[in-house]
């Protein structure tokens, strides 16, 4: 087998260890990772909350949408898919911040192992963030993401693997263009926010536009959570073609990172990963 | 049986250009086991892209590069693991500990026993007062020490230094110096320094190359480069090269 071809755990353990001493040696950036999730949870609960209790508010399909939980589920979810891209970028910005990216790609670490890091260090991140944050949301709003099972353990499929994808391009372009793509990092996922349907049906976007909708693996997971939410039943067709989509996007975004990294060794920004 | 003559690293006319400018025109050279040698040159002369192509960390326009014997740039994971660098443009995570940094390095480069190498390097290079500080905490001098504690961690055969004592005070810059002869005498190592400190590449070098705009303008030892130029140190030497007077190859 060629060299380039070889896979060591070891190595994969070894950017873990890493990150993981990062992630022990500050206490508030611990915390930090979950504030945000607990904010949009409560806001959004109480807003659920809110619009089930006004006076002359929901009737209907809405108010049986909204009482299954289908705002909260739907934040709970969308952050499992924006920290989970954000926890991937941000262990690949630690090393460009601190000028460590010569000295990675300049040891035996190949960049799929190097990607594998990354992809644990997300779900640690989420581990870290999320889990707390669920057991708040049954303890605030009686909802509990946990109990949808199999489902879930669906959706979470669905979405980090998206989130890897996105982290992947986005990481890409880090190494092209250097830290003049940060803003990329905190701001692609937030396209997907509409186009995703995370909080509204796929139906009520104009007819043009819902076909770019179906391009994109996390339409499939809301929609498919607020069918289980209010029809009790997982659509299996939908979580077959979320993740198809999935492993066809992750396979361009990986093909785009190795280019990417290509080109940064031939314009000689491997060395320059300043702004 | 005869000892294995073949070197280490071969560059054949490598050469790099960005858009339109040419960084480094077609350059070879090759280094033996055990042979310092230096790429002397003011700024912009082309020491870093050298270093950084050879590093595999930026693409030749054109040539090839062999390293233990292979084509690196085909099979650069072939030669990684038994090369190393250090360069001040390059640095570790801040928040890490120095030990946690070479603990990390260590396992990337597949060290056996790495608590036991990160004792015997704080031990050489003076790194034991402050091997539990991070490293971002570190004085330049102290900094410097640690990343050559992480270029020699895994012994590499093959070390590429691009100026090593840069920002050090004389007596820090002349124990780092101290310390690369006594690692390339013990290890038979082929060193590559980028520099453009006279004294060092005098003292550490057997070959020195000198670049100019991208060109390699002279090439010899430090003892040659003195009696072609009739010059009685090689900041002389520099100046010529760098300014075009004088009995050099470029002259």
């Amino acid at each position: 087998m060629s060299a380039s071809l070889e896979f060591s755990l070891a190595r994969v353990g070894a950017m873990t260890l890493r990150y993981s001493y990062l992630l022990r040696s500050s206490m508030p950036r611990m915390l930090e990772m979950m504030y945000w999730p607990t904010v949009q949870m409560l806001t959004w609960g109480f807003l659920q909350t809110y619009l089930l209790r006004a006076p002359g508010g929901l009737a209907g399909a809405d108010k049986t949408t909204i009482a299954a939980g289908s705002l909260i589920g739907a934040v709970l979810l969308w952050d499992i898919l924006l920290r989970g891209q954000q926890g991937f970028s941000f262990s690949f910005l630690e090393e460009m911040w601190s000028r460590n990216i010569a000295n990675l790609f300049m040891s035996p670490l190949r960049p799929a192992e190097f990607v594998v890091s990354m992809m644990a260090m997300s779900l640690i991140r989420l581990l870290v963030g999320m889990v707390p944050v669920t057991i708040l949301a049954i303890w605030f709003f009686g909802f509990n993401l946990w109990a949808l099972g199999f489902a879930f353990a669906a959706f979470f499929a669905i979405l980090i693997f998206f989130a890897w994808s996105v982290g992947l391009f986005v990481s890409g372009l880090l190494l092209r263009y250097g830290l003049g793509a940060e803003s990329l990092v905190w701001s692609l996922m937030f396209v997907i926010q509409p186009l995703g349907c995370v909080y509204y049906p796929v139906a009520v976007l104009p007819s043009w536009l819902q076909p770019i909708c179906w391009a994109l693996p996390p339409t499939y997971v809301f929609e498919g959570l607020r069918g289980v939410l209010v029809d009790h039943a997982l659509r299996l067709d939908l979580m077959i073609y979320g993740l198809a989509l999935d492993a066809a996007l992750f396979a361009v975004a990986s093909f785009a990172f190795v280019r990417l990294l290509a080109a940064a060794r031939r314009a000689g920004t491997l060395l320059q990963t300043g702004e | 049986m005869s000892p294995d003559t073949s070197p280490i690293l071969r560059v054949a006319g490598v050469s790099k250009t960005y858009a339109e400018t040419v960084a480094v025109k077609p350059l070879s050279f090759a280094l033996p086991a055990g042979s310092v040698t230096g790429l002397l040159g003011g700024n912009g002369a082309g020491k870093t892209t050298t270093i950084g192509m050879v590093m595999g960390l930026i693409e030749p326009t054109t040539g090839t590069i062999e390293i233990f014997g292979r084509e690196f740039l085909k099979d650069r994971y072939h030669a990684l693991g038994r090369m190393n660098f250090e360069s001040p443009y390059v640095d570790m995570p801040h928040r890490l500990t120095v030990r946690q940094n070479l603990t990390v390095f260590g396992r990337l480069y597949g060290v056996r026993g790495v608590a036991d190498k990160i004792e015997e390097l704080a031990g050489d290079l003076a790194l034991k007062e402050f091997l539990d500080r991070p490293s971002g905490r570190l004085s330049a001098g102290q900094k410097t020490r640690v990343a050559l504690a992480k270029a020699l961690i895994n012994e590499p055969e093959l070390l590429l230094l691009d100026e090593p004592t840069a920002s050090l005070d004389p007596d820090t810059a002349d124990w780092v110096r101290a310390h690369l002869e006594d690692y390339r005498r013990r290890r038979n190592c082929a060193i590559l320094l980028a520099s453009h400190n006279m004294a060092e590449v005098e003292r550490l070098c057997d070959r020195v190359m000198m670049l100019k705009e991208g060109s390699l303008v002279d090439d010899g030892s430090p003892a040659e480069l003195l009696a072609r130029y009739g010059r009685g140190n090689l900041e002389d030497v520099f100046l010529d090269v760098a300014r075009g007077r004088g009995n050099g190859a470029a002259a």
